[in-house]
């Protein structure tokens, strides 16, 4: 099967400093993946990659087997909802409706007006009226009335209040249960995303930190707690992604995919939020190493 | 029809929380033979979770032979899940009463009762595994 996204050491500079780097990631066909990561890690510009609003300054990037908005054929399967839900202001949503059908080959028009129908929003009401959730209802259902193969949106409930963000999600969750879309969406928290994603990529620094199955993520981290000891000295196959310690106890988030058996350690289990806060850290110490080595050379 | 519900800070896995949720329905008898479960879409509606959590805790509910898939219609419980272990519940109440009087005349309190009967609860499960 094709994958719903395939980067190969794909870099993003803009002048001298670079966005994103060493990129190499594959999202299988047919999930929800989240894409977390704090402000500024390089999220925008990924999902940009994706969508064929930037073009790569190293490597490559596929969506669905081929070279994003490459033609009209492939423009047509991406749904891309930008930051903040844009809409046009000044248009209604029955003009963004017609807009739709009038631009995409694939447009829906029976699910566009079976949703605008079930969110209760006034045809004739203009989109600079909306509330932010209604607003953000509407730019998914002109997504999703693309019938696209990948969705891509890029922190879609960021500034929607915590009812309008379930509702969007619920929306969303309900598409694709029933259309069977691949879903790539950016959030830079992780709680946000937690119930919706089965995949996940963690983005820091302008580097991907961890990704894989959500399961598979939660199943294979844990947080050790014991006597103290050095991090180093761990077993193969034992990584250690964060390690803090007082004068007598270690406590170590550890990545291993056997189960730990030394009677040592207590072996706690770790929330999503745990394992992404862990890699973020660990990217932030790795980020002042190098910045700390840049200062000795000089 | 039942309704599902999610405990974020269970720390069980969600896909667990529905086929726990399935199996707890069936031995209070709200569901029976035949019943239809929430479809996919009325679940992943209702819940806002990923419509893969519920189709694997449907296909686990299927492996266990309580439930069985209607391609098209929905999925429904096939069998009954009556406890047939449910006489045994008095006495076993009973004693257990009685052994929580003892642990409150030997001066434990609730945090400690609670303590010790989950760490010798895990042990003997330990030991059954072994």
């Amino acid at each position: 099967m094709t994958a719903a996204l395939h980067t190969q050491d794909l870099g993003k500079r803009y002048r001298g400093r670079w966005a994103l780097r060493g990129c190499t990631l594959t999202v299988p066909p047919g999930r929800v993946a989240g894409l977390v990561g704090p402000n500024g890690a390089g999220k925008s510009t990924l999902l940009q990659l994706a969508v064929g609003l930037l073009r790569p300054s190293a490597g490559t990037v596929e969506v669905l087997g081929g070279p994003p908005a490459h033609d009209p054929e492939q423009l047509a399967r991406v749904g891309y909802v930008a930051q903040d839900t844009p809409v046009y202001a000044a248009l209604s949503v029955r003009e963004h409706l017609r807009f739709g059908a009038w631009l995409n080959p694939r447009w829906d028009n029976e699910l566009a007006g079976r949703r605008i129908a079930q969110l209760d929003l006034d045809p004739g009401q203009r989109a600079g009226k909306l509330s932010g959730g209604q607003r953000a209802q509407l730019a998914l259902t002109l997504a999703l009335a693309k019938r696209p193969g990948l969705l891509i949106l890029d922190e879609p409930v960021a500034s929607l209040d915590p009812l309008a963000r379930r509702e969007f999600l619920r929306h969303l969750m309900e598409a694709v249960a029933e259309h069977e879309v691949s879903v790539l969406l950016s959030s830079h928290l992780v709680t946000d995303l937690e119930r919706v994603c089965d995949y996940l990529i963690v983005l820091a620094a302008g580097h991907v930190q961890v990704t894989g199955e959500v399961e598979q993520l939660l199943a294979t981290h844990h947080r050790l707690t014991g006597p103290r000891r050095d991090p180093a000295a761990m077993p193969g196959g034992q990584q250690v992604i964060e390690a803090s310690h007082t004068d007598r106890q270690s406590t170590l988030i550890v990545r291993s995919e056997g189960p730990i058996h030394d009677p040592a350690w207590t072996v706690g289990q770790l929330s999503l939020e745990d394992v992404v806060l862990a890699y973020m850290g660990q990217a932030n110490c790795a980020g002042q190493a190098s910045r700390s080595g840049l200062e000795a050379v000089r | 029809m039942i309704e599902f519900h999610l405990d974020s800070r269970s720390g069980v896995a969600p896909y667990l929380q529905l086929i726990q949720q399935v199996r707890h329905a069936l031995r209070l008898g709200l569901l029976r033979e035949g019943d239809q479960l929430p479809t996919v879409k009325d679940a992943v509606a209702r819940l806002a979770i990923n419509p893969n959590t519920v189709l694997k805790a449907y296909r686990e509910l299927e492996y266990e032979g309580l439930a069985a898939a209607r391609p098209g219609v929905g999925t429904f419980v096939t069998r009954t899940l009556s406890d047939a272990s449910l006489p045994a519940h008095g006495p076993l109440r009973q004693d257990l009463r009685r052994w929580l009087a003892r642990a409150r005349q030997a001066g434990l309190d609730d945090e400690s009762i609670e303590a010790l009967f989950m760490s010798t609860f895990r042990a003997a499960a330990g030991e059954d595994v072994a």
